[in-house]
């Protein structure tokens, strides 16, 4: 039977799993240790496995991820963890030159095994500097791979895939899903007796047939809200498909969507101006324009920098009520 | 006669040279010089684009620390990174192609001057962005201690590299975690065109003196010799395999040419005069000539056999680099990712790559 567990456990499970695997697997973060983790995704790992496989780090994120991108080269796999993601960019040096660039200008001889995760939401009224979301400013850099779970099921599967990868994977969490639960087989049930879930296939996390709502991370709950309004008080069939993984990206379950419903809108926490969502409709435009019956929306957070007003901060970022008041746009 | 002493030369580790060793050491300075006297003329001849770092005048400093070198200690370092790269046994015509942009360079034509790597011969770069690598050099540290082997990282650096913010998380994170890295600052006087007093604050012991914030040892001394780096080297590379910690070296050195070739005031934010003297009182090649020929190992004649071979064969590399094929459009896409590259289940997985 599949358990009922959070988001976070989850992630722990994964971790706690890939420590077991790889002897190489090594965690390094900000408290990760013996404080059990800022937000607890490592509560009891130090106690299991002890100081060589979990190191706290110093505030000094440019210092130990570029340690951790240093270490893969050699061939450590370092899962280091971010206490925010708005704290990659302090350490943007070391992600965006060093981790993604490092295999190209070597022609091919050295690869970086790392994965860097941490939660990458706003909505918490900590104000801009806490609040980033930056999968669509890492995901524009070829070399490197974005990954972003909404379930727990995902999460876990994600993160164990990512691990394994030969590649940097960002791994970007929310710390608002961190205690929401969801279904997650055990590993007795599986076939192969562990829980991976490919990088690059996105999933259809409800079946619809009038409007496709296509989203990443906690967007994806914002659209199965809306999914139910729009089926309970207007009649509209809203297929929700969730990328899980934003690069390497999955197209083809994107258009079989669209193809289908012949309605699009991307929903997501991600600032509009370059945002995921417009990759993603531009590439419905190119790819499926005789199949749209309307034109392709984008909902995003609010286009001015994380407010700290707690009311306020609810505005800012995309509710069930306006992704469907803009599905209702069009038919 | 008296054999004249030279300092450091009674050091363990060069009183164990052997001849044929101390002459080796003479003609791998020498091909660095020449190589890279060959891609100056290559770039004034519109063979090479963007930028070059020439290290003519350091070479001391590369050959010195890297002589020292065993199986398991690795080296990285910046921009001005074809000494070292020749140092670590990488050949002139594989470094060369990668400054024409050719396919048989040793990044494939896609890393440039900046960018050279050979991870078989424990050499990881190569890094454009200053004290980029910084962090980098203590994570192979950190791998080295991780995987239980006895060896370390010569991380080279420029003096400029000193006040990046990067240098300083490394140091404290390498005497927190008694990595086994040797930071060697390679104090040419300049970052690009502006002098060392003009750029750092620093103790009056000088640049090297900083690591005392961070409980790391230290040692800053003159870079014409062989035998000091040599011995000073040893010193703080023992103490990375005997005690797994951190060392801060600054070595004194001079690049005769500018930040890079396209550096236009390389001759104004130093004067001709200084210049000069270097090359003629400070030149790492001339001392080390002169000590061999002092101890009886070198004469004039084989000096000049030496100089001919590297002229040679830098003029050969040039010649390689010029006949070899650029990279095939197709191979804009190669290198980008592990797994595409490997065709695993991963590498095939979704879209990788995003144009047109």
């Amino acid at each position: 039977m599949p358990r009922e567990i959070t988001y976070r456990e989850a992630l722990k499970e994964a971790l706690d799993e890939e420590l077991a695997h790889d002897e190489n697997v090594v965690i390094i973060g900000e408290e990760v240790a013996e404080y059990n983790g800022a937000y607890k995704v490592t509560e009891g790992l130090w106690k299991k496995w002890g100081s060589k496989r979990l190191i706290d780090a110093p505030i000094s994120e440019a210092g130990f991820i570029g340690i951790g991108i240093g270490a893969s080269m050699l061939g450590v796999r370092p899962v280091m963890e971010l206490m925010f993601y708005s704290f990659a960019y302090v350490a943007f040096d070391q992600m965006m030159n060093n981790a993604a660039a490092v295999r190209y200008m070597s022609g091919g001889l050295i690869h970086c095994p790392i994965v860097v995760r941490g939660p990458a939401n706003g909505g918490t009224n900590v104000g801009a500097t806490h609040s980033h979301t930056p999968e669509n400013i890492f995901a524009n850099m070829p070399g490197l791979k974005v990954v972003s779970p909404s379930h727990p099921i995902d999460a876990k599967g994600l993160l164990k895939s990512a691990i394994r990868d030969n590649d940097p994977v960002y791994f970007m969490e929310s710390t608002v899903l961190y205690g929401t639960k969801g279904l997650v087989p055990a590993n007795e049930e599986l076939e192969g007796g562990e829980l991976l879930i490919p990088l690059g296939k996105a999933d259809v996390k409800r079946e619809g047939t009038d409007i496709s709502l296509i989203a990443h991370g906690r967007a994806v709950l914002t659209c199965l809200a809306a999914a139910e309004i729009l089926e309970s008080q207007h009649q509209i069939s809203a297929e929700v498909v969730d990328l899980r993984s934003i690069r390497p990206l999955d197209e083809e379950t994107i258009m079989a969507s669209v193809r289908k419903t012949h309605r699009a809108i991307y929903v997501e926490e991600n600032k509009p101006f370059c945002g995921i969502g417009a990759q993603i409709s531009s590439m419905i435009m190119e790819q499926a324009f005789d199949d749209l019956d309307a034109p392709v929306l984008r909902i995003a957070s609010a286009d001015a920098p994380a407010i700290y007003s707690p009311p306020l901060e609810k505005m800012q970022l995309p509710v069930p009520e306006e992704v469907v008041a803009r599905a209702l746009t069009l038919f | 006669m008296a054999k004249k002493s030279v300092p450091y030369s009674d050091a363990p580790i060069n009183a164990s040279l052997s001849s044929d060793e101390k002459i080796e050491l003479l003609r791998t300075m020498v091909r660095i010089r020449r190589f890279e006297q060959a891609a100056l003329k290559a770039y004034n001849e519109n063979n090479i684009g963007g930028f070059l770092h020439l290290y003519i005048g350091q070479e001391s400093v590369a050959v010195g620390g890297i002589s020292l070198l065993g199986e398991n200690d690795h080296v990285i370092t910046a921009y001005r990174d074809h000494g070292h790269a020749l140092a670590v046994g990488m050949g002139m015509n594989e470094c060369m192609a990668e400054l024409y942009g050719k396919k048989t360079g040793c990044s494939k034509g896609k890393g440039g001057s900046m960018h050279y790597f050979a991870p078989d011969k424990n050499y990881w770069g190569g890094h454009g962005i200053v004290a980029g690598q910084t962090p980098l050099g203590a994570g192979i540290a950190f791998a080295l201690k991780y995987r239980n082997l006895t060896g370390c990282c010569l991380c080279y650096l420029g003096d400029g590299a000193i006040n990046q913010g990067s240098y300083h998380e490394a140091l404290n994170l390498a005497s927190l975690w008694e990595l086994p890295v040797v930071y060697i600052i390679e104090n040419n006087g300049y970052s690009m065109g502006t002098s060392q007093v003009r750029s750092s604050a620093h103790p009056e012991g000088g640049l090297a003196a900083r690591a005392d914030a961070y409980e790391i040892a230290w040692d800053k001394f003159d870079g014409v010799s062989l035998y000091e780096i040599r011995a000073k080297v040893q010193t703080a590379i023992d103490r990375a395999h005997k005690e797994s910690k951190p060392s801060v070296l600054e070595i004194l050195t001079y690049r005769y040419k500018g930040h890079s070739v396209a550096d236009a005031n390389a001759e104004k934010y130093r004067s001709k005069e200084e210049i000069q003297r270097y090359m003629t009182e400070h030149d790492p090649i001339e001392n080390w000539k002169a000590t061999l020929i002092g101890e009886g190992v070198l004469t004039e004649e084989n000096y000049k056999v030496i100089q001919r071979e590297a002229a040679a064969e830098a003029d050969a590399s040039a010649e390689f680099a010029r006949k070899s094929p650029f990279p095939d459009e197709s191979e804009i896409f190669d290198d980008v990712y592990w797994e595409v590259d490997n065709r695993t289940a991963s590498g095939t997985t979704g879209r990788h790559f995003f144009h047109g």
